[in-house]
């Protein structure tokens, strides 16, 4: 039987799925509804300062018919007040004390930290998520990714926030940094248990072309906003990965952007999350998804002999490596299945003007034909392919000993004098 | 074949003249298709089945490609729903309820994507459902079509054990030896009732007619209770004069030998084709004959066009493939040669309204002409099996249909059962799956009440 529960940097969930820190989580009776359809935790719309939203407040990227493929919002922390949202807290910890309930806060004097930390403890909050990642608004008031981009001052208030808090602090980070390792260190070396990432990434979601505004258009005016959902998942994973294969880093993560389905979940695990977040599937679609979430994730699980959650984190760590380090004698090729093939010959176009123009047409039939001994095997047409398993990349075996870049630079360095690695294709077409 | 039973189909059967009309959907169409899905709240095709499978859930469940989930999702709540995918009026159903009809888009193929997920469990003999722990209680089912098999799945889930008393030697009911094999042919009927017999605990007795092989007293002596899921009985004759030839056949009676008797052939010589009624039954038979190639197919109805009881949908179909139909006619006499049907004697008919009620027809004087053909299919209804239904005591009918009590499938005699198209009259699959769930649940409350 597959367990899905999680203790995260002591924080215990009955799985690993988390509503993140936005507009689901906005009050209570949401986040009761959440945990009725199977949610494991929930991180509250971040709690500080009163303040005023905008409306309206949302873009979206709907690419080609299908909508909502990125999403950018210019929303603020939470506009309900301080006092009804604590007593909610209590509320929902009270009716599911087995499920995680994390504050996430936002304040900017050491005294409003001070303050807020102890009521939201009080409140009964099982960790604290300190929103160091609000790339919009909040940040030109000095806080949110203000905070998260200066690993000086990250550090400084995550000090103060595990001096006054008696839960786990956990830092949540914002990507819109060169380098995300140096603020989850500071964070880390200042006591954070955890980290949680990424928060939006700094985006103007398009113009209105007709009025020649920004979107989201507040009256004459629009502003740069935070940028989230599927768009955003390769960067997201991108930083979590960075983080799990940090030595510095060395505390729980948990994974968040563009997480829609059980199969984005696992893909974060699998490089060293062990809780998710979630936000804009679920705007988009609602709490049940996380049914298929929860069933998929276990009957994946079973497939494959995972009995906890803990089993799959970090799995695909050891094969994230640095480019120096790939073989540059490994080689595929593509190879066209007759069979299949409908004869669009996308792949001709994309291989003749995206790639190495080793794909031809053959007088008498509509399957192209690959010229192997050209092909670099760099997957275009392989992605372009509209049939599945039509267009697939096969191995050689050319015979040839692993060498990777630094390998090579490392016997050339030696004085030795090792063939140059990787396939030689000169293609002239003249 | 079949692991939890023996049957044999014979080889050479009609039935596989007649290709998949919705065939299966590839990997890719799947994926594609279940990713239009908007996953609406509170969603309309949930609503429009009988069964209420939770159709925007199994869908997002096979937008992530969690295709055992989807199964899952389906079959608990219509353990027929690898059938009912390939056999429901989608178009009235799930599908006609979806809201891409507003915006003049199809709507999602819910049938086919059903219809993957559901082959999916049956191709790979997925086992999903335990049953229940054992109650020490017996149920006798009666028929094993679709009624008495969801009936008997959701006992097992309840943890009673089952005997299912078929007349027939195949299993299944309708859906092997009755709906048109364009949708679901006999072996694929049979292959389901394989996989919910996995559950197992269900005992299927085959050739077991109640009320010859065994009694309705033996079972109401020797069960806890009695679910009769036995359908419909025997095509209604034509009475037209003439009509006792051998070129006229009733049409239930005609599916049945095309889909399951081996070497039966329509012979040679016959090109052409009346096919009386205007029902679902009717429109099938026209449909399979048109595709079993013959010339000269006519839809004979006594009322027009508009009136006639079958889906209006299966109609241009059957018209699209060339059949013709001749309204407002009713057939008076067969003409034959030597036995062989040579043609109809017909009359037209007019409808004269009634107030408050449906039209009725009246002939028209005068009006008779000939209908030239060589055999005349009569699809003007079923027979209820009154007779059976004498022997159980206490048994309420209506108009030669069990009277129950809808929310639990109880008879007038409290340790009687029934649902499926013995207590509806004729409806579908769906119907007889959902009639037989809610029996099941009916039965179990009743044992407890015993207690
Ligand atoms: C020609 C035709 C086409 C149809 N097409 C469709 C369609 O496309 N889609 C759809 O949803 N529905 C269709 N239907 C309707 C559908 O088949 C029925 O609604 C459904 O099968 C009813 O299930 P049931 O279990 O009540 O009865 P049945 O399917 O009739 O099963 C009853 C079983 O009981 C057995 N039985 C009867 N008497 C006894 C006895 N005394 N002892 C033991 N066993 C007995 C019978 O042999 C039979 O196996 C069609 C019906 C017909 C006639
Ligand atoms: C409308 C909206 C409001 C948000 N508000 C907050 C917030 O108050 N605090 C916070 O930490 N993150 C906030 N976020 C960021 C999300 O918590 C999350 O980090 C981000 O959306 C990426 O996840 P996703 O791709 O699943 O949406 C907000 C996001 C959206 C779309
Ligand atoms: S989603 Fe609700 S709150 Fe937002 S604009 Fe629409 S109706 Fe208003």
């Amino acid at each position: 039987m597959s367990d899905l529960k999680v203790n995260f940097a002591g924080i215990k969930s009955p799985n690993p799925f988390w509503l993140a820190s936005a507009p689901p989580t906005n009050s209570g009776a949401q986040i009761m509804r959440a945990f009725d359809e199977g949610w494991g935790g929930a991180v509250w719309k971040t709690l500080g300062q009163p303040i005023t939203n905008v409306s309206s407040r949302f873009g979206a990227t709907q690419y080609r018919g299908t909508r909502i493929v990125g999403f950018n919002n210019i929303e603020l922390i939470t506009d309900r007040p301080l006092e009804v949202n604590l007593k909610e807290i209590t509320e929902v910890k009270k009716r599911y004390p087995n499920n995680a309930v994390i504050a996430s806060i936002m304040v900017e004097t050491r005294e409003e930290w001070k303050d807020l930390i102890k009521r939201c403890v009080d409140a009964g909050a099982d960790g604290l998520e300190l929103n160091f990642g609000c790339p919009h608004g909040m940040c030109e008031r000095g806080m949110g990714s203000a905070v998260g981009q200066e690993p000086r001052v990250c550090g400084d208030i995550t000090a103060w926030a595990v001096e006054d808090s008696t839960v786990p602090v956990i830092v949540k980070l914002t990507p819109n940094v060169g380098n995300i390792n140096l603020p989850a260190r500071a964070a880390a070396a200042s006591g954070a248990r955890a980290l949680s990432l990424i928060n939006t990434i700094k985006s103007i979601i398009g113009v209105d072309l007709e009025r020649g505004v920004l979107l989201p258009r507040v009256h004459e005016l629009g502003t740069n906003g935070g940028y989230c959902g599927p768009a955003v998942k390769p960067i997201a994973l991108f930083m979590v990965g960075q983080l799990g294969k940090d030595p510095e880093v060395n505390i729980p993560l948990s994974g968040i952007g563009g997480i829609d389905s059980w199969r984005d979940a696992l893909e974060f695990i699998f490089l060293g999350a062990s809780t998710v977040q979630v936000c804009t599937a679920v705007m988009h679609r609602g709490y049940r998804i996380v049914r298929d979430m929860l069933d998929g994730t276990e009957r994946f699980m079973k497939d494959h002999g995972y009995e906890t959650i803990d089993q799959m984190v970090g799995k695909a760590l050891p094969s994230y490596t640095d480019w120096g380090h790939l073989d540059l004698n490994y080689e595929v090729v593509a190879e066209i299945d007759s069979e299949l093939c409908i004869g669009c010959q996308l792949c001709v176009t994309a291989c003749r003007d995206g790639a190495h123009d080793c794909i031809s047409t053959v007088e008498g039939t509509r399957v192209p034909v690959v010229d192997v001994e050209q092909c670099i095997g760099c997957n275009l047409c392989h992605h372009v392919c509209p049939v599945p398993e039509c267009l697939e990349m096969v191995e050689v075996d050319n015979g040839k000993e692993p060498m990777s870049w630094k390998a090579y630079e490392a016997a050339l360095a030696r004085g030795e004098n090792p063939p140059h690695p990787g396939k030689s294709t000169h293609q002239t077409h003249f | 074949m079949a692991i939890n039973f023996e049957i044999d189909l014979p080889e050479e059967r009609l039935e596989g003249q007649l290709p998949d009309h919705k065939p299966p959907m590839t990997a890719h169409e799947v994926v594609a298709e279940a990713n239009r899905c908007l996953y609406c709240f509170d969603a309309p095709c949930t609503a429009a089945c009988p069964t209420s499978v939770d159709v925007p859930e199994f869908i997002r469940q096979l937008s992530t490609e969690n295709i055992e989930g989807a199964a899952k999702t389906i079959l608990q709540s219509n353990i027929l729903g690898y059938s009912c995918a390939r056999v429901c009026p989608v178009d009235v159903l799930c599908e006609g309820s979806c809201v891409y009809h507003q915006l003049n888009e199809k709507p999602i193929a819910i049938g086919r994507l059903q219809r993957h997920a559901t082959e999916f469990a049956l191709d790979t003999g997925l086992r999903i459902f335990t049953p229940g722990p054992d109650s020490g209680r017996r149920v006798a089912l009666i028929g094993a079509g679709p009624a008495s098999l969801a009936c008997a799945f959701e006992l097992r889930l309840l943890g009673h054990s089952c005997v299912l008393f078929e007349a027939r030697p195949t299993p299944g009911g309708l859906n092997t030896n009755g709906i048109a094999p364009y949708k679901l042919p006999a072996a694929d009927a049979i292959r389901e009732v394989d996989h919910l017999l996995d559950i197992g605990g269900i005992e299927l007795r085959m050739g077991a007619a109640v009320g010859t092989e065994v009694t309705i007293g033996e079972l109401l002596q020797d069960f806890d209770a009695v679910f009769v899921g036995v359908g419909l009985g025997l095509d209604t004759p034509l009475s037209a004069a003439g009509a006792e030839v051998e070129g006229v056949v009733g049409a239930v009676e005609w599916i049945e030998r095309m889909k399951l008797e081996g070497g039966y052939t329509i012979p040679g010589r016959i090109r052409s084709v009346a096919v009386i009624g205007g029902g679902n039954s009717a429109l099938d038979v026209v449909r399979e004959m048109v595709e079993l190639g013959i010339e000269n197919v006519t839809l004979v109805y006594r009322r027009d066009e508009a009136g006639m009881p079958g889906y209006g949908h299966e109609w241009v179909k059957a018209k699209q493939w060339g059949a013709r139909g001749l309204w407002n006619t009713l057939p008076s006499a067969v003409l034959s040669e030597n036995g062989a049907v040579t043609g109809l004697r017909c009359v037209k008919t007019r409808l004269v309204a009634n107030e408050g009620g449906r039209a009725s027809v009246e002939t028209i004087a005068g009006s008779e002409f000939e209908l030239q053909c060589e055999m005349v299919v009569a699809a003007i209804g079923q027979s209820k099996l009154t007779e059976l239904f004498g022997a159980i005591p206490g048994l309420e009918l209506d108009g030669g249909k069990v009277v129950i009590d809808v929310l639990s499938g109880q008879t007038a005699n409290e340790k009687v059962f029934a649902g499926g198209d013995c207590v509806n009259g004729g409806k579908e699959v769906v119907n007889a799956a959902h009639d037989g769930k809610v029996a099941a649940r009916g039965i179990d409350a009743y044992f407890k009440s015993l207690q």
